[in-house]
């Protein structure tokens, strides 16, 4: 096209002022990245980037904190909750969020976020559940599907041997001190409107002081599901979502009846 | 007359996983096996007219290296210095 013709173009979608200019390390087609992009998008829209202070998790995210143009500190593994809530309590004005795979938040860090949702802290939680440890080299998760093949489960996972998949949004749901809770996929466009949409609203529970908030993001890792980007997208359609459905589990009143 | 569009890919970000060219409903995507990125991989580009602005691209793509324009209605013009 002419460079005249495009001078009569409208800007529709540019890259979020809240990622950095950084180039990831993730795999191509990996959807942490869509995730990442997402949270920045939210950031952008609420105007929050001053006050924004992150919690990187270990995991494959590990480097979140160079992506986004964000404070951003860096937790052990599975201890970001218990680090977002020292840093929520000390700078109440902050908008705090922590970002974690399912090893880091369902594994190491079980004990982390139970607590943090029970005590109704005032932090939101991305949780990133691809099904596998991917940064490690793709072993067995608490959220890995029965009969799904990892690194740690060479003939799939062996429900007798290893138990079932842990469902941490129907769980946390349960708590008091959740004021919003819900699981989204990553795996097509519409879905990915979804869920930012519910990042959005999990960033709202958070700055109307309504208590702990997640957003369960059903997520790919084509490296060590050793399939294409594409078709990593199909195995969460397929296999992941009729063991982890997308749904609300808690909305509080406030937040359902909000306009964003 | 359709509305018309334009995508530009950023080559320091694109990975060549080519998630865009699959979500693109107008199938004007492909990566361009004769160019690589400077991380060596193939970049994602308009291969043919028919690009409407829908943004499905740009939603996809996890590395955000995409930027959309559509044809503009009556204002909110910008100037591209591309
Ligand atoms: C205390 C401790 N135990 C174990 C590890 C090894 N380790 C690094 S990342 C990881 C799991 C990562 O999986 P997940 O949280 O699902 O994130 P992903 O890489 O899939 O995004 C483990 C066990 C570690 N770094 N520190
Ligand atoms: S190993 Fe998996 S989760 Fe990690 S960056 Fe690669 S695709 Fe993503
Ligand atoms: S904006 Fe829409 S039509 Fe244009 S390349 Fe992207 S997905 Fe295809
Ligand atoms: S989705 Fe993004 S990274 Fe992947 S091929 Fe398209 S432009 Fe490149």
């Amino acid at each position: 096209m002419m460079l005249a013709e495009k001078q009569t173009m409208d800007l529709i979608y540019q890259r979020p002022e809240s990622l950095s200019d950084a180039i990831t390390h993730y795999c191509p087609g990996c959807t942490h990245g869509i995730a990442h992009r997402l949270v920045a998008e939210v950031i952008d829209e609420m105007g929050l980037r001053e006050k924004t202070i992150g919690v990187a998790p270990v995991g494959c995210s590990v480097f979140a904190y160079n992506y986004f143009n964000t404070d951003y500190v860096e937790a052990a593994h599975g201890r970001a909750p218990a680090m977002a809530t020292g840093i929520k309590r000390v700078l109440p004005d902050r908008t705090v969020y922590t970002y974690q795979g399912d090893g880091d938040l369902a594994s190491i860090g079980m004990a982390e976020i139970m607590h943090v949702a029970a005590r109704g802290e005032n932090i939101t939680v991305i949780f990133i559940n691809n099904a596998i440890y991917g940064m490690t080299g793709g072993q067995m998760a608490p959220t890995t599907l029965p009969g799904m093949r990892t690194t740690s489960s060479p003939n799939g996972r062996d429900v007798e041997l290893s138990g079932y998949p842990i469902r941490m949004s129907e769980m946390l749901a349960t708590m008091d001190g959740a004021g919003y809770i819900v699981r989204r996929s990553l795996h097509n466009p519409a879905n990915i409107r979804k869920a930012k949409k519910a990042i959005r609203l999990a960033f709202e529970t958070q700055e109307h002081g309504l208590g702990f908030s997640m957003v369960e993001l059903l997520s790919s890792c084509p490296t060590n599901w050793k399939v294409t980007p594409n078709e990593a997208l199909t195995f969460i359609a397929d296999h992941m979502v009729p063991v982890f459905p997308l749904d609300d589990f808690k909305v509080h009143p406030a937040i359902a009846n909000l306009k964003v | 007359m359709p509305i018309k569009g334009w995508i530009e890919v950023n080559d320091l970000y694109c990975k060549g996983c080519e998630l865009c060219v699959a979500a693109c409903p107008q199938n004007v995507l492909a990566l361009d096996l004769d160019q690589l990125t400077p991380k060596g991989y193939h970049p994602a580009r308009l291969i043919t007219a028919g690009c409407t602005g829908c943004n499905i691209c740009a939603i996809v793509c996890p590395d955000a290296a995409i930027t959309v324009y559509r044809e503009a209605r009556q204002k909110n013009k910008v100037a591209i210095n591309a």
